[in-house]
């Protein structure tokens, strides 16, 4: 063999070597660990160059979704940057060297560039972004409340309603800015349905009896919700045009709570049993109920079907209420934190929940692989802050 | 082709320098960001909302169906007539108690007497629940309610049903003396407007 080939040789097998050697690294680093819910450990990163607000944003972006900050030597990402004015940013692989991203933003806030960043980022390793979500709520002063919405981390709350009596069950419509939620403002709780871009409201189930908990499926045709229009309180499902209610459940005791499958097949719910608590499934075109058992966890209730569709989120109420998943096809339940009514994120790992703090509620994100929470920015004018739904 | 020592020994360096420079990445584009993604949110308008066309019917077996809320919605309401007759249940249950039959009785009887009137019953529960089962659980207490007083022979189409959930305690301590209170069904007089 030449000395040209024999090179060519050397080099090609070398560059071979040393990105199959890179890959095989990055591989054993990225596989996210299936080490199950609440037991994963967090993905180190060392975070420097960024001050003030920034620094705020990306600590609070990285930390609900699983990452924890960390001196260089411990962490698995560098994180640098600064935000003189814009915001720019580099990762690296600690190990590799390898740069996983380096960008800069301009335009819009410092908040909002920050967010992108962390977006980019999670991106890199394969995971769906969140910095850009909103977060509707019922932020409430005693018996009354208003229908917020803000950025998934609190900030920037804009007001809904303004009408001064009770308000329930937000739910946003996915992939638009509207959403249904349940009001008295009629002296009677029914549900409305608001465009949020226009203020425009309409009554979508005014009957007689008590209309509640709306919950709109993922490609937004269809609303289940618990009426009790024919003397049991049970649940329905009609067209987001309100055309062909069916009723899906006839049973004596109180369904509550439904929410969809991410194929938008099966309707989740609380339901009851001789007064014995449980998770059911329905389908949508009706039929049998099948359980849904959350083996170690009792009582459960406010299920919330993962985006990914592999888990059921819900709150289960023993002494205190937990946040818990179990499998969407039902099994072994894992309490994950203490807190009521859980909200998944599109990423299928972040929830959004209510907790109780001296008799009120606080908003607060969970990462339910590391079980990281963080409270959201609360907001003014209402002392307690509820029923989160994650714009999806 | 002769190489040297020297070109190998560049060649080297280059083949370990390749790793590096070919994935480094410039930040020689800026991502611009637009100003607000999703526009800014409006209130709800204060115009009233569009009142309903009838929706389809679902079908009506099991459980008495319920008249339309707009039927008796300018119907003036008397809470103080049935105070004494608020009925209490235990946590987490529905069923009427046999000792809070009477008040049931006391409120059919008014009604009997009274045919043009109906009544409102409005369902709340104690704190210690989550907030749509609650809701949930206040009506079931009101239709249990509205059962019992169907059996002693009241029309249902004369009984409407709310849950307030635990949105309206009568009582705001944070013990069983206070829970006791709040789960409750109440019972308000409707009369036909003047």
């Amino acid at each position: 063999m030449n000395h040209t080939k024999y090179l060519a040789t050397v080099l090609a097998s070398s560059l071979l070597a040393i990105s199959t050697a890179a890959a095989g690294q990055e591989g054993a680093i990225e596989i996210e660990k299936q080490a199950g819910p609440g037991r994963e450990r967090p993905i180190l990163v060392s975070l420097t160059g960024f001050t003030g607000e920034a620094t705020h944003v990306l600590q609070f972006d990285l930390y609900v979704q699983g990452f924890a900050v960390a001196d260089e030597q411990s962490a698995q990402y560098l994180i640098n940057g600064s935000n003189n004015g814009n915001l720019q940013g580099r990762v690296t692989d600690r190990v590799t060297k390898n740069v996983k991203l380096a960008k800069a933003y301009s335009g819009a806030s410092v908040r909002r560039q920050a967010h992108a960043f962390i977006d980019d980022f999670v991106q890199v390793l394969g995971r769906k972004p969140i910095g850009n979500t909103k977060l509707a709520f019922k932020g409430q002063n005693g018996s009354n409340g208003e229908i917020f919405i803000a950025d998934f981390d609190g900030f920037g709350a804009q007001q809904v309603t303004r009408d001064n009596t009770i308000v329930a069950a937000p739910c946003m419509v996915p992939g638009h800015l509207a959403m249904y939620y349940t009001s008295y403002k009629l002296n009677h709780p029914d549900i409305f349905h608001q465009n949020l871009s226009t203020g425009d409201r309409t009554i979508f189930a005014r009957f007689g009896g008590s209309n509640m908990s709306p919950a709109v499926s993922p490609d937004g045709s269809k609303v289940a919700m618990i009426l009790s229009k024919d003397g049991w309180t049970d649940l329905y499902v009609c067209n987001s045009d309100r055309s062909d209610l069916r009723r899906l459940t006839k049973s004596r005791q109180d369904e509550s709570s439904p929410c969809w499958s991410p194929d938008g097949q099966w309707i989740c719910y609380a339901s009851k049993d001789n007064e014995r608590r449980s998770l059911s499934k329905i389908s949508v075109s009706g039929g049998a109920a099948h359980r849904i058992p959350t083996n170690g966890v009792g009582n459960p209730s406010e299920p919330d079907w993962s985006p990914d569709g592999k888990w059921i989120a819900f709150t289960s109420q023993g002494r205190d209420f937990s946040i818990c998943v179990v499998p969407s096809t039902g099994g072994d339940a894992t309490v994950l934190t203490a807190g009521e009514d859980p909200s998944w994120s599109p990423n299928s790992r972040t929830l959004a929940f209510a907790r109780r703090q001296g008799g009120q509620y606080v908003l607060s994100l969970l990462d339910a692989p590391t079980k990281q929470v963080k409270d959201v920015s609360r907001t003014s004018g209402s002392s307690s802050q509820s029923q989160p739904s994650w714009a999806r | 082709m002769k190489l040297t020592d020297f070109t190998k020994l560049v060649l080297l360096t280059l083949i370990l320098a390749l790793p590096a420079a070919g994935c480094k990445k410039r930040p020689g584009q800026i991502t611009p960001l637009p100003g607000s993604r999703s526009g800014n949110v409006s209130e709800a308008n204060p115009a009233p909302p569009i009142q309903p066309d009838n929706g389809l019917k679902a079908e009506n077996t099991g459980g008495f169906g319920q008249v339309s809320p707009d039927v008796r919605k300018d119907w003036p309401r008397d809470y103080e007539i049935f105070k004494g007759d608020t009925v209490h249940f235990d946590f987490d249950r529905s069923t009427v108690k046999d000792n809070e039959k009477s008040k049931v009785s006391h409120v059919a009887d008014y009604l009997k007497s009274n045919p043009n009137t109906a009544v409102q019953i409005d369902g709340h529960c104690d704190e210690r629940g989550t907030e749509e089962y609650n809701r949930s659980l206040g009506e079931r207490r009101a239709l249990a309610l509205r059962e019992q007083l169907v059996s002693l022979g009241i029309d249902p189409n004369r009984i409407d049903t709310a849950s307030y959930g635990k949105d309206r305690p009568a009582a705001t301590g944070h013990d069983e003396a206070a829970w006791s209170q709040n789960r409750r069904g109440e019972f308000g007089l409707e009369t036909p407007p003047k």
